[in-house]
C-alpha cells in the first residue's frame, strides 16, 4: 500500500472508478487492456458477442472514470488502459481494508479475553 | 475473522452492545444499537484528530446479522451528511468451537462522484491482481 496514494483519495476521487468497474463486461475489457496492451476497437470486439458499438460505448464509460484512454492512429482509435485512477481506488480501498483488519483483531481479542 | 475461543452468543453481544462495540472498535458512542437507530461516535485518529461517525443501524437478527450504513473513511471535509453511505453487514455464524465473523462493506461505486484530482500517471504493474478486490468489498 501507498502512502501517498492514499492520502490523495478520497471517495470522491474513486467512486467514479467503482461505478464504472461494476459491469461484467467493462471489467472483461479492463482484463483484456491489461493481457493485450493497447488494442484496436475491432480487436476489442473480436470473440465477443457485442457490437462495435456497445464497446465503443462501455470504452466511453471507462474513459470518463480515467481508466482508458484512447489515441486515433489512421482510421482507428487505439484503447490503452490508464491505471493511475485505477491505483488510486486501490489504495483507498486497501486503507479500509487495513483499518478494518486492525479493528477485527482488536474484537478477536475483546472477545477472547 | 475466525475465533475458536469464543462462542456467536460472545461475539455477538461485543457487536451490539454500545459500550462493548466502542471498546474494541475505538469509537465512543452516544446510543444504542436498535434497528433504525442513528447512533453518533467520536474516533480519535492520530492523523485526522477527532472524527464524527454516524452509525445508521439497519438490522439485528440476534446471533447471525448486524448491519448498519455509514460514510467510509469520514476524513477530507465537515459535512459528509448528503452523501450516499456505504452498508456494512457482520454476519455470523458457528465454527467448530466458536464463530466465523464475516464483514462484507458494500456500494462504493454509489458515492458521489466529483471532480477528480489530477493524479499522476505510473505504470506499476501489480494493480491486475487486486481487481478482484475493486468495487464492492472489504472482506475478513
Amino acid at each position: 500500500m501507498s502512502t501517498s496514494s492514499t492520502e490523495a483519495a478520497g471517495p470522491a476521487h474513486v467512486a467514479p472508478v467503482f461505478a464504472a468497474l461494476g459491469d461484467e463486461t467493462r471489467l472483461a475489457l479492463i482484463a483484456r487492456l491489461c493481457e493485450g496492451g493497447p488494442l484496436s476497437i475491432a480487436r476489442l470486439t473480436t470473440g465477443s458477442d457485442l457490437t462495435r458499438q456497445a464497446i465503443t460505448k462501455h470504452l466511453g464509460v471507462l474513459a470518463r472514470a480515467g481508466l482508458v484512454s484512447g489515441v486515433r492512429q489512421g482510421r482507428e482509435r487505439i484503447w490503452a488502459l490508464d491505471p493511475a485512477h485505477l491505483k488510486e481506488a486501490r489504495g483507498w480501498l486497501d486503507e479500509i481494508s487495513l483499518q478494518w483488519d486492525r479493528a477485527l483483531d482488536r474484537l478477536r481479542k475483546f472477545v477472547e479475553d | 475473522m475466525d475465533t475458536d475461543r469464543a462462542p456467536q452468543s460472545r461475539v455477538w453481544q461485543a457487536l451490539t452492545r454500545a459500550e462493548e462495540f466502542g471498546a474494541w472498535f475505538e469509537v465512543k458512542l452516544d446510543g444504542a444499537f436498535t434497528p433504525g437507530a442513528h447512533v453518533v461516535g467520536t474516533v480519535d485518529s492520530k492523523r485526522y484528530g477527532q472524527l464524527t461517525v454516524d452509525f445508521m443501524v439497519e438490522r439485528l437478527e440476534p446471533e447471525r446479522l448486524f448491519s448498519y450504513r455509514w460514510h467510509p473513511n469520514p476524513v477530507g471535509k465537515d459535512d459528509f451528511s448528503k452523501e450516499p453511505t456505504t452498508l456494512v453487514e457482520f454476519r455470523l455464524s458457528e465454527v467448530p468451537g466458536g464463530t466465523r465473523l464475516t464483514v462484507i462493506e458494500s456500494g462504493f461505486d454509489k458515492l458521489p462522484p466529483e471532480r477528480r484530482a489530477d493524479s499522476f500517471r505510473s505504470n506499476d504493474a501489480g494493480w491486475a491482481e487486486q481487481m478482484k478486490r475493486i468495487e464492492r468489498y472489504v472482506d475478513k
